[in-house]
């Protein structure tokens, strides 16, 4: 960017970026709003100790060196009948402590899910400027594409996507490669409606006349459509990508809990809970019980701070 | 005189925002006469359309009134709560917008709209209703009314559109209409035609109407008095060629003199310096003398006066004297 | 005195025909609006050339057709004797084009509102590349703002002030025409003087010339040294203000000068004027204003008028003396 001299006075008015977000009206609403802080406090609280599981976690569940197998089975919050040992969550068949499987497993949930919302955002992004900009055979293209991807339902296109990876990895890669296949299958399910929204604000601002002043001075449609147009086309990209990133740590915990997930040497929520419920009749509820509960207050409050942002980005609604 | 069909008194509007009580209309009071036209005038965010949707009832949340008087044919309407709100406003005012197709229902055929705004108003028969629609479709010109009373709006331009409008606003013979800007959206040469009709059925019906507009023009040809106002309180009131010829607050003043005229060319522009201050950040004392050229320490700090001074008819301490403003 | 744009059969035709599907099931054929039709006129340098219309009339297309935002279906734009449609040359083809620029009339639209003033109105310089050192200090200072507003984002501005930063960025590039779309027709009276007051001291003092499109005859009288008036894509009437303005030639302009309101008309009755503006997609024949002329003869529906000069007057009109 340019950066030209200023006298003094003109340099200390000039607002930070930081500095704007804390007086503009977006913030003020966050401020007040229970839900939204509320939600967002849960989502901190579950992303800051998927992200220092190792801190956290009492033990290292995926370190046999760390394992007991006479811890097994041990109820929540009593202590073992063989070793004494007392676990807040209890353990499961292997003598895992169920609270340390479910911080590893928050990493891999909130990793594959993160990690295939932010592809998807990026190729919908993509997609939606060109159709939305170029219109006419691109946007065509593009939009039937996504027009037949959305008859089918995500998880089956995921489905789908994950058994061709599979059939086309070798089977000594296989169990490295599931996490990335997890990422490039739910991703690929989910750009439609990033591309749709991008797409829908593309043909609105670039009809506005500051496209048109850009035109004008001759500059060319890629920096149109980055500098000019991307920018004011991403708050309802925001929205979706949080809604997004709460479909797609369920999408996962589906396919896993379907056992075409992750795999049980790296598992996620859905893993976890696939895993538990085996042991649900037999009266062991806590290795089923505890996984579920994150999972579910994972998307619920990822899902609201959605909801939320969606309301008041929506120039409509206030 | 009569009493006035509609009569408001220090009338105020505010709105609570996240940095405290913004005022967009402060002790605003004019009178409208039967068969009376009243342009309302002011640039925007001068409160003209806001004070006209305080009188119907329209205020947006959380916008309210909270100060003054509205009367209307002798009742208070101001303190009317959910229902007779809505009864008089379709019985009693009608009103007028500036984009024709947001006030027709997209659904429904002009003629269902017309009649069942009479049926609700007036204790008609259907077959009444349907034979009168044709009256009033003809009343506001539009070409073979009895074959077009089945067609929908989009099928109508614009101008005829707001035709349509202005007959549905009448039809439950209303004795108040308010026009907001009602041909703001429209081409000069239709403009011409709705304004004509607006007077001529303001004659005719005796129907007193407000018709608040930017356009000195539109206000000198169509009006009979005039309320300029400026930040939501009202500058000057009077005799619509009183007011414009010769502008006792120099506010209207600035305005008329940076019209530019087609009868004439001028060298420049006589141009008022600065904007109208946002509604948060209202100067103290007279609202105008930040960008008054005759301003002094009295209009800096002491409230404003009462609407007419003795003898003027501007809010203003110091107005421009006949010998003044030459 | 030389001419600096020359406009030549100048026509834009628009496809408005429906989908492909559409057209087959309900059996209709393409459909075309010819938006701008034939027009031919010349602005000089250092001048104010204005045209007038009312919606529909193909101000707006002429204009972007100018300034290259839209290709013209046939007809010639010539700016100093290049023709930005045919020239073969980019690089002449760019020098031309750095001397046009655009100030459009939505103040609210035409800013991009996550850009700061600074980078909006040096954008033009940065493309072509050039000193941008205080060049936004320098430019917002021209036009009456403060050079610490730089540093701002459009939405702390009013109408106004904004449209004074669409015409710092379009002095930004040193043109030497600008196409001002409407100018001012969003704007309060009391700051459109401030505006047309500003935009006459910018031509005297940078000698720049104007194509001013607007629906407003007082602005049009205010600024202009010649008018071209348009109904339906046809420039009807061309003359000087003084003429068309005390004896105008087309029944068009005639009926245009009645209708508009005016300050000093008090309680003016005049029989407004007859129907509207017809559908171009199916315009009247022969001359396209005959169904709405007080004098329409049999001619003016058979016949499209040529342009003839009457008077001081260049006027499209078989009737006209």
């Amino acid at each position: 960017m340019t950066d030209a001299p200023l006298p003094a006075t003109a340099k200390a008015r000039e607002k930070g970026r930081w500095e704007r977000f804390r007086e503009s009206d977006f913030f003020y609403a966050f401020k007040r709003s229970p839900v939204a802080l509320v939600s967002f406090g849960v989502v901190s609280v579950l992303v800051l100790s998927a992200i220092f599981a190792p801190l956290i976690a009492p033990t290292n569940p995926f370190d046999p060196a760390s394992l007991d197998l006479m811890n097994g089975f041990t109820p929540p919050m009593e202590p073992n009948a063989f070793t004494g040992s007392s676990f807040l969550m209890g353990t499961d068949d292997q003598g895992r402590d169920v609270f340390s499987t479910i911080l590893y497993g928050m990493r891999i949930s909130l990793f594959v899910g993160a990690a295939a919302v932010l592809f998807a955002m990026v190729l919908g992004i993509v997609m939606g400027l060109i159709s939305g900009y170029f219109g006419g055979w691109a946007d065509t293209v593009i939009m039937r594409v996504a027009d037949v991807q959305l008859t089918f339902p995500s998880i089956l296109v995921a489905m789908l996507i994950f058994g061709i990876a599979k059939g086309v990895t070798p089977i000594e890669y296989r169990d490295q490669m599931a996490i990335w296949v997890l990422i490039l299958a739910i991703g690929l399910s989910d750009w439609v409606q990033f591309a749709r929204v991008v797409r829908g604000a593309t043909l609105v601002e670039k009809n506005k006349d500051y496209v048109a002043a850009a035109r004008l001075i001759g500059r060319s449609p890629w920096a149109i459509m980055t500098r000019h147009i991307l920018p004011n086309a991403l708050s309802p990209v925001l929205v979706i990508a949080t809604i997004s990133l709460a479909l797609a740590i369920i999408a996962e915990a589906t396919l896993s809990f379907l056992g075409v997930g992750a795999p049980p040497t790296q598992p996620s929520l859905g893993t976890l809970i696939r895993i538990g419920q085996g042991f649900l009749f037999s009266g062991e509820w806590w290795i089923l019980f505890f996984p579920a509960c994150t999972l579910l207050a994972l998307a619920l409050s990822v899902n609201m701070l959605g909801d939320w942002l969606r309301d008041a980005l929506n120039p409509r609604l206030r | 005189m009569t009493d006035p069909v509609l009569s408001i008194r220090d009338l105020c509007v505010e709105i609570p925002t996240r940095t405290g009580v913004v005022k967009p209309v402060d002790g605003v009071s004019y009178d409208i006469a039967k068969g009376e036209i009243l342009g309302v005038v002011g640039e925007s965010g001068a409160g003209k359309s806001m004070a006209g949707n305080a009188i119907i009832g329209l205020l947006n949340r959380p916008a309210h009134i909270s100060g003054g008087e509205i009367w209307l044919n002798g009742h208070r309407i101001d303190t009317l709560k959910g229902d007779r709100v809505r009864r008089l406003r379709g019985k009693e005012i009608g009103m007028v917008f500036q984009d024709p197709l947001t006030s027709l229902n997209p659904l429904l055929s002009i003629g269902d709209q017309l009649a069942e705004t009479m049926m609700t108003h007036l204790p008609i028969s259907r077959a009444e209703a349907h034979n009168r629609a044709i009256a009033a479709l003809k009343e506001v010109g539009i070409p073979g009314a009895a074959e077009r009373i089945g067609s929908y709006p989009h099928e109508f331009s614009g101008g005829m559109r707001q035709r349509v409008v202005i007959a549905l606003a009448l039809c439950a013979e209303p004795s108040l209409v308010i026009a907001d800007e009602p041909t703001t959206a429209l081409d000069v040469s239709v403009q011409a035609q709705i304004i004509s009709l607006l007077k001529q059925l303001c004659r005719e019906r005796g129907t007193a109407i407000m018709l608040i507009t930017h356009d000195m023009g539109v206000i000198a040809e169509a009006a009979d008095r005039v309320a300029v106002m400026y930040a939501g309180r009202l500058a000057e009131l009077g005799p619509v060629r009183d007011v414009l010829t010769q502008p006792q607050h120099p506010y209207t003043h600035g305005l008329m003199a940076s019209t530019p005229l087609a009868a004439q060319k001028q060298r420049r522009l006589h141009q008022i310096p600065g904007a109208m201050p946002r509604l948060d950040q209202m100067p103290e004392g007279c609202a105008f003398h930040p960008r008054c050229p005759h301003a002094q320490e009295k209009c800096r700090h002491a409230p404003l006066p009462a609407t007419a001074t003795a003898g003027g008819r501007a809010a203003c301490w110091f107005p421009l004297l006949a010998e003044a403003a030459q | 005195m030389s001419a600096f744009v020359t406009v030549k059969g100048l026509t834009c035709v628009f496809d408005v025909s429906k989908p492909w599907l559409n057209r087959v099931l309900e059996r209709r054929g393409k459909a075309f609006l010819t938006a701008v039709s034939d027009v031919d006129f010349q602005v000089e340098e250092r001048t104010t050339y204005a045209l007038v219309g009312e919606s529909g009339s193909g101000k707006s297309t002429i204009g972007r057709m100018l300034v290259g935002l839209l290709r013209p279906s046939d007809g010639d734009v010539e700016i100093e004797g290049i023709n930005l449609a045919r020239e073969e040359d980019p690089a002449k083809v760019a020098s031309v084009r750095a001397k046009i620029q655009m100030i459009f009339q939505d103040p609210y639209a035409s800013l991009n509102p996550r850009w700061r003033v600074r980078d909006i109105i040096t954008e033009p310089v940065l493309t072509q590349g050039g000193d941008l050192e205080g060049l936004a200090e320098k430019l917002l200072q021209q036009v009456g703002l403060h050079p610490s507003d730089a540093g701002k984002f459009p939405h702390e501005f009013s109408g106004g002030q904004r449209q004074r930063i669409c015409i710092a960025r379009a002095l930004a590039s040193q043109p030497r025409l600008i196409v001002c779309d409407e100018p001012t027709s969003a704007l309060d009276v009391s700051v459109q003087a401030q505006v047309l007051n500003l935009m006459s001291d910018l031509k005297d003092e940078l000698g720049l010339t104007y194509l001013l499109i607007t629906h407003d005859l007082t602005v049009v009288r205010h600024m202009a040294d010649r008018i071209g008036v348009l109904y339906l894509g046809r420039l009807v009437e061309e003359a000087d203000p003084h003429s068309l303005f005390e004896t105008p030639k087309h029944p068009y302009t005639q009926m245009l000068l009645d209708a508009a309101p005016r300050v000093d008309g008090f309680g003016r009755e005049v029989p407004p004027p007859q129907g509207e503006i017809p559908d171009p997609i199916n315009p009247p024949s022969g001359c396209t204003f005959h169904p709405r002329c007080p004098i329409a003869t049999d001619i003016c529906r058979r016949e499209r008028p040529a342009t003839r000069k009457v008077g001081n007057a260049l006027v499209a009109c078989h009737l006209a003396e």
